[in-house]
C-alpha cells in the first residue's frame, strides 16, 4: 500500500519551550491509526501541524508528507488545494463544530459545492441538495430532510458530531483526523458514532487518524496505535501487540487502568 | 438516547417585540417621516423672514420664530434632514471602513495586528474635533461632506476594534478550522461564516454610532464646523438661540428637543435591537 501521511522527525516549539520533539510516523492509505496519549502531550499540534493550521507563534521542522506534497514550509495558499481534497477533520467540540447561524443542509451543501468545484463540475442546486440528503443518510441522521432544515442547536450533540462528520465526508478526502470526536458525548452515543465513523472510514476506503486519551476507544477504531507522552513517540504497533504485551511502563499504566476500569464496570449493579 | 431529535417541528414560535425596538422605532420613523416631509414642504420657505422676532409658539409658528423672524419650525424640520443624513452617510462610512481594517486585522500576522491595533487605539483617543479642524482646513470650508468625513473617520476606529475581537473570537472556532481544512479560502471564510456571525453585534453598534453621530454633527454645527446655511442644522440653531436663552428659552428648547428625541430614540432602537438579537433570548425556547 502507499503511503498517504508521512511525518519525520517533527518538531514544534514556541520561543518559551519545544512542545513536540522528534516524532516520526506514517500512515498508508486506507490505514486506521489511533494517537493516544495524555493531555497535554501534543496530539492535537501534531495533528495540526499535519494540516498547516498551527498558529504562527509556533516554529515547526522536520518534514511532513501528505498525498505527496509537502506541508512544512509550504505557503499557505498552496495548502488551501491540497485540504479538502486530500485530508478532512472532526473535532472534539461538537457545540462549535458547526456554524450557529447556517443551517446543516447549507453547511454541508457549502463543502459539497466546493468540493465539486475543485473537481471542475457544477451541480445544480437540486443535484446538491439530494448529495446533501444523501450525506446525511450516510451518517444515520434520524430524519435527514428536516435536520437538513434545522440550525446547529436545534438539534443534539452526538447529531452534530454527525453532522459534522458528514461535512467531512463531503469533502471524499483520503485522510480523515478526527481529533477526540467522542469526548464531548454520553457512552452510549460515543459507541455510535465510533462505530459510524469506522464503518464510513472502512466503506470509503479513507486513512483514519484517530486522536484520543481513552485506549479502550482507540482500540476499537484503530488497527495501529501510537503512543505519545510529553510532546514525545514512546511506542507504536498494532494494537492487539500493544495493549495485549505493552512494552513501555506508561502503555502499561494506560492499559492496567483500562483493565481496572473495565472491572469496575463488571462489577457495577 | 441523546440522538433523538429535539427540533421543534413546524415554524419557529413568533417573539414578542421588545418594546424599546418599538418606542425607538417609532421616534426615528417620526424624524424620518419628517426629514422626508421637508424635501417637498415646509411651512415656510427656509430662509423668509415670515415673522416677528423670536415669538413665542403659536398656531402660525408652531415653533415660535428666531432672531430674524424665520419660521422656527421649518428649520428644525431641516435639521431632521441633515441630522440623518450625516448620520447616515457618518455610519456607513464608520463601518465600511471600520469593518474592513477590523477583519484585516483579525486575520493579520502577529506583528502587523500590533500596529493596526496600535493605530487604532491611537485613532480612538483622537479628538474629533480636531479631525473636523483638520478636515475643514483641507477642504474648502466646512460642508456636509467634511462633518460626514470627520464623524465617520472618527467612528470607524471603534467599529474597527470591535470587528477584530469579534472577528477573532469566531476564527478561533472550530467550524473555521473545519472550513479551512476542507479547503475555504479566507475571503470566503469571511464571507460565509465571519461576516454574518458578527453582523447581529455589529448592527446594534452601528444604531449606537448612529446616535453619537447625530450628537457629534450638532456639536460641530453649534462650533460652526458643520453644514454652512441656509442648512439648518439643530447646533446651529441652538448656537443662534444662546445669546436670547433667557428672553426666548423656547429658541433653544424646540431643536433640543428635537436632538434628544432623535438621539433617545436611536439608543432605544439600539437596546431593542440588541435584545432582539440575543441568542440566548432566540434560542431559550
Ligand atoms: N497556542 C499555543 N501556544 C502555546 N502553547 C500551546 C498552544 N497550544 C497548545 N500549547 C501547548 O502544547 C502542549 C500540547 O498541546 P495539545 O493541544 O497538542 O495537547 P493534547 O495532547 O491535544 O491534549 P488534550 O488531550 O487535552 O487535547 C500543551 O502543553 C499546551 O499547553
Ligand atoms: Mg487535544
Amino acid at each position: 500500500m502507499s503511503t498517504l501521511l508521512s511525518v519525520e522527525d517533527l518538531q514544534i516549539r514556541t520561543a518559551a519551550r519545544p512542545l513536540v520533539s522528534g516524532i516520526s510516523f506514517s500512515i498508508a492509505a486506507g490505514e486506521r491509526v489511533g494517537l493516544i496519549g495524555e493531555s497535554g502531550s501534543g496530539k492535537s499540534l501534531t495533528a495540526l501541524a499535519v494540516l498547516g493550521l498551527l498558529p504562527d507563534t509556533m516554529r515547526v521542522t522536520g518534514s511532513i508528507t501528505l498525498d505527496g506534497h509537502p506541508v512544512i514550509g509550504a505557503r499557505d495558499r498552496d495548502l488551501v488545494p491540497l485540504r479538502g481534497r486530500s485530508v478532512a477533520a472532526v473535532f472534539q467540540e461538537p457545540m462549535t463544530a458547526l456554524d450557529p447561524l447556517m443551517r446543516i443542509g447549507d453547511q454541508v451543501a457549502e463543502v459539497v459545492r466546493r468540493r465539486a468545484l475543485r473537481d471542475g463540475t457544477k451541480p445544480g442546486r437540486a443535484e446538491i441538495a439530494s448529495r446533501v440528503l444523501a450525506l446525511l443518510e450516510r451518517v444515520a441522521l434520524p430524519e435527514p430532510a428536516r435536520i437538513a432544515r434545522a440550525f446547529p442547536h436545534e438539534i443534539s450533540g452526538g447529531q452534530r458530531q454527525r453532522g459534522a462528520i458528514a461535512m467531512a465526508l463531503a469533502c471524499r478526502p483520503k485522510l480523515l483526523i478526527a481529533d477526540e470526536p467522542t469526548t464531548a458525548l454520553d457512552v452510549t452515543t460515543q459507541a455510535e458514532i465510533l462505530k459510524l465513523l469506522e464503518t464510513v472510514v472502512r466503506d470509503e476506503g479513507m486513512g483514519l487518524l484517530f486522536i484520543s486519551h481513552d485506549l479502550p476507544v482507540v482500540a476499537t477504531v484503530a488497527e495501529r496505535a501510537l503512543v505519545m507522552r510529553h510532546g514525545a513517540l514512546i511506542e507504536e504497533g498494532p494494537v492487539g501487540t500493544l495493549f495485549g504485551r505493552p512494552s513501555h511502563p506508561y502503555t502499561e499504566g494506560l492499559v492496567a487502568a483500562a483493565r481496572a476500569f473495565d472491572a469496575a464496570l463488571e462489577f457495577a449493579p | 438516547m441523546s440522538d433523538t431529535p429535539v427540533v421543534s417541528a413546524g415554524a419557529r414560535p413568533k417573539s414578542s417585540m421588545p418594546w424599546p425596538l418599538m418606542v425607538g422605532g417609532l421616534l426615528v420613523g417620526l424624524h424620518l417621516v419628517i426629514a422626508l416631509l421637508s424635501l417637498v414642504w415646509t411651512p415656510y420657505a427656509v430662509g423668509d423672514m415670515v415673522g416677528g422676532r423670536l415669538e413665542g409658539p403659536s398656531f402660525v409658528h408652531w415653533a415660535g420664530t428666531d432672531r430674524l423672524g424665520r419660521d422656527l419650525m421649518t428649520q428644525i424640520m431641516i435639521g431632521s434632514r441633515i441630522a440623518l443624513v450625516v448620520g447616515c452617510g457618518a455610519v456607513a462610512l464608520g463601518a465600511l471602513i471600520g469593518v474592513t481594517i477590523g477583519v484585516l486585522a483579525a486575520f493579520a500576522t502577529r506583528t502587523l495586528d500590533d500596529v493596526l491595533a496600535a493605530a487604532l487605539d491611537i485613532l480612538i483617543a483622537f479628538p474629533t474635533l480636531l479631525l473636523a479642524m483638520l478636515i475643514v482646513a483641507s477642504s474648502d470650508g466646512a460642508s456636509l461632506w467634511t462633518a460626514i468625513l470627520a464623524i465617520g473617520i472618527a467612528g470607524s476606529a471603534i467599529v474597527a476594534r470591535l470587528t477584530r475581537i469579534l472577528a477573532k473570537r469566531i476564527l478561533s472556532m472550530d467550524y473555521i478550522t473545519a472550513a479551512r481544512i476542507s479547503g475555504t479560502a479566507s475571503p470566503g471564510i469571511v464571507r460565509i461564516h465571519v461576516l454574518p456571525n458578527i453582523w447581529p453585534t455589529l448592527i446594534v453598534n452601528f444604531a449606537l454610532q448612529f446616535g453619537l453621530a447625530v450628537i457629534a454633527e450638532a456639536s460641530l454645527s453649534y462650533l460652526g464646523l458643520g453644514a454652512p446655511p441656509p442648512n439648518a442644522s439643530w447646533g446651529r440653531l441652538l448656537q443662534e438661540a444662546q445669546a436670547s436663552v433667557y428672553t426666548a428659552p423656547f429658541g433653544a428648547i424646540a431643536p433640543g428637543l428635537a436632538l434628544v428625541s432623535l438621539v433617545i430614540g436611536l439608543n432605544l432602537f439600539a437596546d431593542g435591537l440588541r435584545e432582539a438579537a440575543d441568542p440566548t433570548r432566540r434560542r431559550s425556547r
